[in-house]
């Protein structure tokens, strides 16, 4: 019988199917931060359970680590117990970690994938929401809370319930200048922040085969904002070539094994979905949020909406509170706003490519003055010496930026990056929710390439008209 | 794990789409290594005036007088009813920890992201999904009756409002088994370590690069 891709992942992981219709699914790959795992490993020790299968764990920390004065150690005491924690936690239980002088530690979704610890056909889980990145490589990945980060551990299943398919396409050549983040934010502005919940959506079409696996996992990144349970790519030559030499990734014999598997990862030609969408690369523009979820999201050639014209109460409601909170007024052209700061970095941007993008904006250029800080941080070690071998961070530095040391940093603000009240943020990160990047700031979710434009000229602006 | 078999209780209403888990319990109390202790900081932005951080007093904080939780009416209530999308963002277990040490151990809204609605059933909280004239017609009364109570009845899947009006609800058998008997899904699991054996030995053979 003709399957999708994750029917095909999905079937191999299943290890006993419930009267309910549930499964206990096998999970290949956990990925470890120090935020959602204190209190699994406590779990565990309550319960004097060890994990199943220490190798199919990695952790590095990221979301509480400092970007900058690294020699000084982390100085908030609380942050620097959760990191504590973690490393205490590897080391009793024997999970690899890669600590923070790891010249590998990064974010744990730029770190797995680098590592080539995430493979074609795996099942990936990780404590946070943002595991959806790994689809990028023909895996099912999730994020999960601790009580399942716990039972992964003790158990390596989970139990789950098959979501529905969805197959979103998106046919054509994408505008010179368009990357994976802007494809993803056109997505949710189309179909909302709750218009994947209950599916595992495919990512397909020629725009997406066109992608690099660092647009792939940016779409893949922020399929969680859609709602999906997970967002997943075919394998083809460009994700074989991007696993191929990874040190996690198999080598000899066993790399021609796994390469011959992985050519079936992909939905067969009659294949059935539960739901189907189709989209034009070609009408994908540089996108600017400008709300407080990641579906309010419109073209920069666009104007800030008005409530009146939402397409019921709840939105309008919805659309009236960001207003407020994002101090904007309607019919304001995006491309007036000005901004305070610059971040770029994270999960969903924080991988060589991006910094190329962002780097060949502001080449020669200064940050306006307006601009109190721009900040360009890596998603790894590893990514930031590759950088630095480019010479990428003296253009950051010479333009005004700060480039910094890897880690999830303003994202989401745990550690002393953060918006002032009312700062406003030009952000390649995944969430402008009320307060994500610090009380009271306000988040505009960009790619690099327009996060650094706005940088150089102190507001948004359309970077297909940039020279 | 507590169950959760009946509750009669009083219903608290946040009448707004899309409340994210980033709001329900802000990042910086993400940084505690415990499962307790985030009540006082449940919707800490939306609830103080000040910037909240973790292990403050919260007993003298300024509180916003607009924000519907603190309604004096409101500090009992065990219930939430609110509107589609709850819980979406981050899968932090921090929210429904916030939730429950908070005192609500049941919520109901049209919809609610993924991750949320699972982390809720490990916590003993029942994550309850009713359809949007069902929704109006529990915040039309609450916000028509001061003491708005519902009784929720799992084993039966019914919601019951005074006046006799009973609404009906789906729940997973699986879910609904463990929630009513307090189970921990890990002993449960476990208790097919012979299965998760043999098949992680065929698994194995057929993908040894993945070991």
């Amino acid at each position: 019988m003709a399957k999708t891709l994750f029917e095909k992942v999905w079937d191999q992981h299943v290890v006993t199917k419930n009267d309910d219709g549930s499964v206990l699914l096998y999970i290949d790959r956990q990925l470890v931060h120090e935020v959602t795992s204190p209190q699994a490993f406590e779990g565990l020790r309550l319960a004097g359970r060890k994990p199943w299968r220490v190798n199919a764990s990695v952790a590095t920390p990221d979301h509480n680590v400092p970007t900058n004065n690294r020699d000084q150690g982390i100085t908030d005491p609380v942050s620097r117990a959760q990191v504590e924690a973690l490393d205490a936690n590897c080391a009793e239980f024997g999970i690899t970690e890669f600590g923070l002088g790891d010249i590998r530690q990064g974010v744990v979704h730029v770190m797995g994938p680098e590592q080539g610890l995430i493979l074609p056909g795996m099942t990936v889980v990780c404590g946070d929401s943002h595991t959806s990145t790994h689809g990028a490589f023909g895996a099912i990945a999730m994020g999960i809370g601790t009580s399942e980060v716990e039972h992964v551990l003790a158990s390596q299943c989970l139990i789950q319930k098959q979501p529905k398919s969805m197959r979103i396409r998106v046919e054509g050549t994408l505008p010179a200048g368009m990357t994976g983040k802007d494809v993803a934010l056109y997505i949710i502005g189309k179909i909302g922040t709750a218009g994947g919940t209950g599916y595992a959506i495919e990512f397909a079409g020629s725009a997406i085969r066109a992608l690099s696996m660092e647009g792939r996992m940016s779409l893949c990144n922020m399929t969680i904002e859609a709602g999906a349970r997970c967002g997943m790519i075919a394998v083809d030559d460009v994700t074989i070539a991007y696993v191929k030499g990874r040190p996690y990734a198999p080598a000899g014999d066993a790399w021609l094994q796994a390469r011959e598997a992985w050519v079936d990862l992909h939905s067969d030609a009659d294949a059935v979905f539960d739901k189907e969408l189709q989209f034009n690369a070609e009408d994908i523009a540089p996108q600017v949020s400008w709300g407080t979820s990641p579906e309010m999201v419109l073209p920069i050639t666009a104007s800030v909406p008005d409530p009146q014209h939402a397409r019921d109460d709840v939105q309008s409601d919805g659309w009236s509170r960001a207003l407020v909170y994002m101090d904007l007024k309607a019919g304001t052209p995006l491309q007036e706003i000005t901004i305070d700061k610059v971040f770029i970095g994270s999960c969903t941007n924080g991988r060589i490519e991006d910094f190329r993008e962002a780097a060949a904006m502001v080449k020669g250029k200064s940050v306006a003055g307006n601009i109190k800080l721009a900040m360009a941080v890596p998603g790894s070690g590893l990514v930031k010496q590759q950088a630095e071998a480019e010479g990428l961070d003296e253009v950051f530095r010479q333009a005004g930026f700060e480039w910094r040391d890897p880690g999830c940093s303003m994202c989401l603000a745990m550690n002393a990056d953060r918006l002032e009240p009312g700062e406003r943020c030009a952000s390649t990160s995944n969430r402008n929710f009320e307060g994500r990047q610090g009380m009271g700031g306000r988040t505009h979710l960009v790619s690099p390439a327009m996060a650094a434009a706005a940088a150089i000229a102190g507001h948004f602006v359309d970077i297909r008209d940039w020279s | 794990m507590q169950a959760f078999t009946t509750l009669k209780a009083l219903v608290a209403p946040m009448d707004r789409a899309n409340i994210d888990t980033d709001a329900i319990i802000p990042k910086q109390f993400l940084k505690s290594i415990k499962r307790t202790g985030y009540g006082p900081f449940l919707f800490d932005e939306w609830r103080y005036e000040d910037h909240g951080e973790p292990g403050m007093d919260c007993s003298n904080r300024p509180k916003r007088a607009d924000f519907v939780l603190n309604q004096k009416r409101f500090q009992a209530a065990q219930i939430l009813i609110t509107r589609e999308n709850f819980g979406c963002g981050s899968s932090r277990e921090h929210a429904p920890w916030a939730i429950l040490d908070a005192g609500f151990s049941c919520v109901i809204a049209p919809s609610f992201a993924d991750i949320f609605y699972n982390n809720c059933f490990k916590n003993g909280i029942l994550p309850i999904v009713l359809d949007d004239a069902a929704m109006d017609v529990l915040f039309d009364a609450c916000a028509a009756n001061d003491g708005f109570t519902l009784q929720i009845d799992l084993a039966a899947q019914t919601v019951s409002l005074a006046s006799g009006v009973v609404f009906t609800f789906e729940v997973d058998d699986f879910r609904k088994h463990c929630l009513l008997n307090g189970l921990d899904d890990i002993a449960l699991t476990l208790a097919q370590t012979d299965s998760i054996r043999s098949y992680e030995q065929e698994h194995k053979r057929q993908a040894p690069w993945l070991f």
